[in-house]
């Protein structure tokens, strides 16, 4: 069990959570991310290690609620726990010094994005932000990655916060500007909506700016053993919970992430909503046993018991 | 040797006995339930099989026993009736008997080199094995926590499948103290996540497995060793690792349509049913829809059999085998593959897949098969598939299983980059003593050999228990 020792609500539906895995404070590097499983009969989900104490022996993790099991997340207080963590798991992230770095995020994009942020901003960069969501209800770690950036740009789809509009939009006049020798941009980092990260690539591949995407497939187990999570990148199979999470972005192939991506959408809804209807009664459903005993031989007793 | 038996039946007598088969669970009812599919021998059935052993002077059956399990003595004991006696010479040799009674290819093995196997009928070994293991564990008082040796030292052990598992069973009755790393959240390795209940029951694992809890092994679940801590941590820690991390890195086809939703390893499909239970109402993980779906999985290895019957249980309207060589080429156990068939499973033999078909919405609609025929190889090894020129044709499909292999488990590479590999990527030991290139560390199973099979990765789990259990007490005398 992985006590839960502090619990926050960013913005709605977007909680951070301190919780107690000592292992993976003590190993963690950042671009890395963990599974859990909040309990029994749980999926496995993957999330970035936002933040590390390994003396505390904590972790941060930022959630936002988007299924069953992010919303499960989002429900627990300190006190409470999760079942399992497994990691540090993925590749960690290269931050070396660049230069000038677009941080691109959209929607939970932000919580992958914030601790390799916070780690090229430590090594000296210089950050310009572009922060987008749908509407400003569902923008998050605002403040967070305002304090590591230089500039944070905020966009909105409907307008209701900062420019309205999309990232791309933004990141099409930085990339403008780099191309007119105004102000350089070194690398590009994105994270968020499939989509959103395929737009970021084809804004900055016809200057040749280095982008780097985190991706986020459907994950089972994390160690490389169910191929669930494999993604294409330059022609070449890649398993992201090993090889990745972060490729090039130039050399994704986005489109099939997306379809992949979307394989289990009728399935985890009807698990949301049946979830909804039943939380109560779940607990007793999965202690049920298989019902097979009867069909298992019953061994005579041995010549010890006989006796 | 005696010629008659306890039974009071002469050689002839016994010799003159047909083979005693297992009872099944009901094919059509089966298909639909996970419950255990062989029901085992009774105590009438186990007594009567043993005594048909004919206690040879020189039992062949041992020779084919990667473990050398004392087969004959064995039964002697089952045919005297003492089943305690019985259990105590298999432990001897194994610590996971009702596992490889139940999954042991015996018909390659022990039963094949019996000597009864000429006539058709060897000894069911395997069931008996089994019947004995399932007997004693039912009436087993729990297992003695082992004393710590004061002479003894520490071992950590990465990885909790078969080889993993016999390792720190020997190390705990030696007296050491024994960790297990497992980077999942459940133990048993392929036990757990890829052999399917209805082959090897939840319960007959745990129970195995904690027995060894009860010897006094610590185990670490959610440790991925190498993404955590590495080998050298842990030898910081311990004085001697064993690495039993499996082959499990799924293989795919590389043709073009791999990608397409519906097409998915059986390490993800296996996993998401047994590890996962996904197939279960009040499970959250997702599982593709299968009832009514007509499923195709390529393989012919007990991956590929495990992966067709789980869909045939799912309620796939249709689920095909489709393998590039014959029947009698495929690896999976012979049992299996008649249970498959019994279950509804259907065979496209001599058949490869060229392309998987997309539906227009990137899902899967089919794949493109062609036939295969099988040549001499030139250099006399096994028969070669070559295909058919013109014999392409294509066959709808809802969904696909890929089970064509696995590779050694990646996770180690970062774990400890100085170990000596072969080219086919797996970690170079001395095959006596599981030694790797790195002083104080050990493998075995899968990591080592490929993918083969549970009585192998035990074995070679056993082997290197012996070998560091020898360098820690020199160590400790050499220090002392
Ligand atoms: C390496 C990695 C790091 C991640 N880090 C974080 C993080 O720090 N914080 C965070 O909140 N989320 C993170 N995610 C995404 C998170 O894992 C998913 O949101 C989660 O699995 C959804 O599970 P659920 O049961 O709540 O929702 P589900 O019921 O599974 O899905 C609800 C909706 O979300 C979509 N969806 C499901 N999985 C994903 C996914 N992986 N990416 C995008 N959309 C998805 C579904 O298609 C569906 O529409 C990360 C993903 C990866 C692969
Ligand atoms: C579906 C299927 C059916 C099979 N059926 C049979 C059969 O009927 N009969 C038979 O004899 N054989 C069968 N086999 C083969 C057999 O299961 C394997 O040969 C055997 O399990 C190998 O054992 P192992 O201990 O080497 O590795 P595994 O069983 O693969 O266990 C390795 C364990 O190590 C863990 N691990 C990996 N990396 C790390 C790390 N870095 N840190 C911590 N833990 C780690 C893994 O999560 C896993 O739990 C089957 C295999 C499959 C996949
Ligand atoms: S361990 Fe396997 S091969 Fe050995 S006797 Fe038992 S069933 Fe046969
Ligand atoms: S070879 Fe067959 S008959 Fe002979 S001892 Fe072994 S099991 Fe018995
Ligand atoms: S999540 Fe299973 S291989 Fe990556």
């Amino acid at each position: 069990m992985f006590p839960v020792r502090e619990a926050q609500t960013l913005a709605p539906d977007v909680v951070r959570l301190v919780v107690e895995a000592p292992r993976v404070a003590r190993y963690q590097h950042p671009g890395q991310f963990v599974i859990v499983r909040v309990r029994e009969g749980g999926e496995r989900i993957p999330l970035t290690i936002a933040g590390a104490d390994a003396e505390a022996g904590t972790i941060t993790l930022i959630i936002q609620a988007v299924g069953l099991t992010t919303r499960l997340l989002c429900t627990l207080q300190p006190g409470q726990a999760i079942l399992d963590v497994t990691g540090p798991l993925g590749a960690p992230s290269e931050v070396g010094y660049e230069g000038r770095v677009a941080v691109v995020a959209g929607g939970v994009g932000s919580a992958i994005a914030y601790p390799r942020a916070a780690a090229l901003a430590r090594a000296g960069n210089e950050l310009v932000t572009i922060l987008g969501a749908r509407t400003a209800d569902l923008l998050t770690l605002e403040d967070e990655l305002a304090s590591v950036s230089a500039s944070l740009r905020v966009v909105t789809d409907d307008g209701s916060r900062g420019r309205r509009g999309l990232v791309t939009d933004v990141l099409a006049d930085d990339v403008e500007a780099a191309a007119a020798g105004i102000a350089p941009l070194d690398l590009v980092l994105t994270a968020g909506p499939v989509p959103m990260m395929g737009a970021v690539a084809d804004v900055t591949r016809p200057h040749g700016i280095p982008t780097v995407a985190s991706l986020n497939p459907l994950m089972v187990d994390g160690t490389g053993m169910c191929g669930g999570c494999r993604v294409q990148v330059a022609g070449a199979t890649a398993f992201a919970c090993v090889d990745g999470p972060e490729f090039d972005a130039h050399q994704v192939d986005f489109a099939l992430l997306h379809r992949r991506n979307q394989a289990y959408r009728d399935q985890e809804r009807a698990a949301a909503e049946a979830a909804q209807a039943a939380a109560e009664a779940a607990q007793a459903e999965a202690e049920a046993d298989d019902g097979c005993a009867a069909t298992q031989p019953q061994p005579r007793p041995t010549l010890r018991e006989a006796r | 040797m005696s010629s008659t038996s306890p039974s009071g039946r002469t050689r002839k007598e016994r010799m003159a006995l047909p083979r005693v088969e297992p009872r099944e669970h009901d094919a059509t009812e089966r298909a639909a339930s996970f419950c255990e599919v062989d029901l085992g021998l009774d105590w009438e059935g186990a007594q009567l099989e043993a005594d048909r052993c004919l206690q040879c002077v020189r039992p062949r059956c041992i020779e084919g026993c990667p473990v050398g399990i004392r087969i004959d003595a064995f039964l002697g004991k089952v045919a005297e009736g003492d089943i305690d006696g019985a259990a105590q010479i298999i432990f001897d040799d194994s610590s996971l008997p009702a596992v490889c009674g139940r999954v042991c290819p015996q018909e390659s093995q022990c039963e094949a080199t019996c000597v009864l196997a000429k006539k058709d009928k060897p000894i069911a070994i395997g069931q008996l094995e089994r019947y004995v293991a399932d007997a004693a564990r039912a009436h087993a008082p729990p297992a003695q926590r082992v004393t710590p040796d004061p002479d003894g030292g520490s071992a950590a052990i990465v990885g909790s499948g078969p080889a993993g598992l016999a390792c720190a069973a020997d190390l705990a009755q030696a007296g050491h103290e024994v960790t297990v790393y497992e980077a999942l959240h459940d133990l048993g390795g392929v036990l757990a996540y890829g052999i399917p209940q209805f082959r090897l029951p939840r319960d007959v694992l745990r129970a195995e497995i904690n027995r060894l809890a009860e010897l006094g092994v610590r185990f670490e679940t959610n440790a991925p060793i190498g993404q955590a801590e590495g080998v050298d941590d842990l030898l910081a820690e311990h004085d001697a690792v064993f690495l039993g991390v499996g082959a499990g890195v799924p293989r795919f086809l590389n043709v073009p349509g791999e990608d397409l939703v519906g097409v998915s390893s059986a390490n993800e499909f296996l996993t998401r049913v047994n590890l996962m239970e996904a197939h279960r109402p009040d499970a959250d993980t997702p599982l593709p829809q299968v009832a009514g779906r007509r499923v195709l999985v390529f393989g012919g290895g007990n991956t590929a059999i495990d992966a067709v019957r789980t869909a045939l249980r799912l309620g796939a309207a249709e689920a095909t085998i489709c393998y590039r060589r014959s029947e009698e080429q495929m690896p999976a156990r012979v049992e299996e593959i008649r249970h498959a068939r019994e279950e509804g499973a259907q065979f496209a033999l001599l058949t490869n897949p060229v392309e998987l078909l997309d539906d227009g919405t990137g899902a899967l609609a089919g794949a493109r098969l062609q036939r295969m025929e099988l040549v001499e190889p030139d250099d006399g090894g096994r028969a070669r598939p070559k295909p058919i020129p013109g014999s392409e044709h294509e066959v709808p499909a809802d969904l696909a299983v890929v089970a064509v292999g696995n590779e050694p488990n990646p996770l180690l590479r970062r774990a400890a980059p100085d170990l000596e590999r072969t080219s086919r990527g797996t970690i170079a030991v001395d095959e006596e003593t599981g030694a790797t290139s790195k002083p104080r560390v050990y493998a075995g199973g899968d990591i080592v050999t490929g993918g083969a099979t549970v009585i192998l990765a035990m074995g070679a789990g056993r082997r290197a228990a012996a070998s560091m259990d020898r360098e820690i007490r020199a160590a400790k005398s050499g220090a002392a």
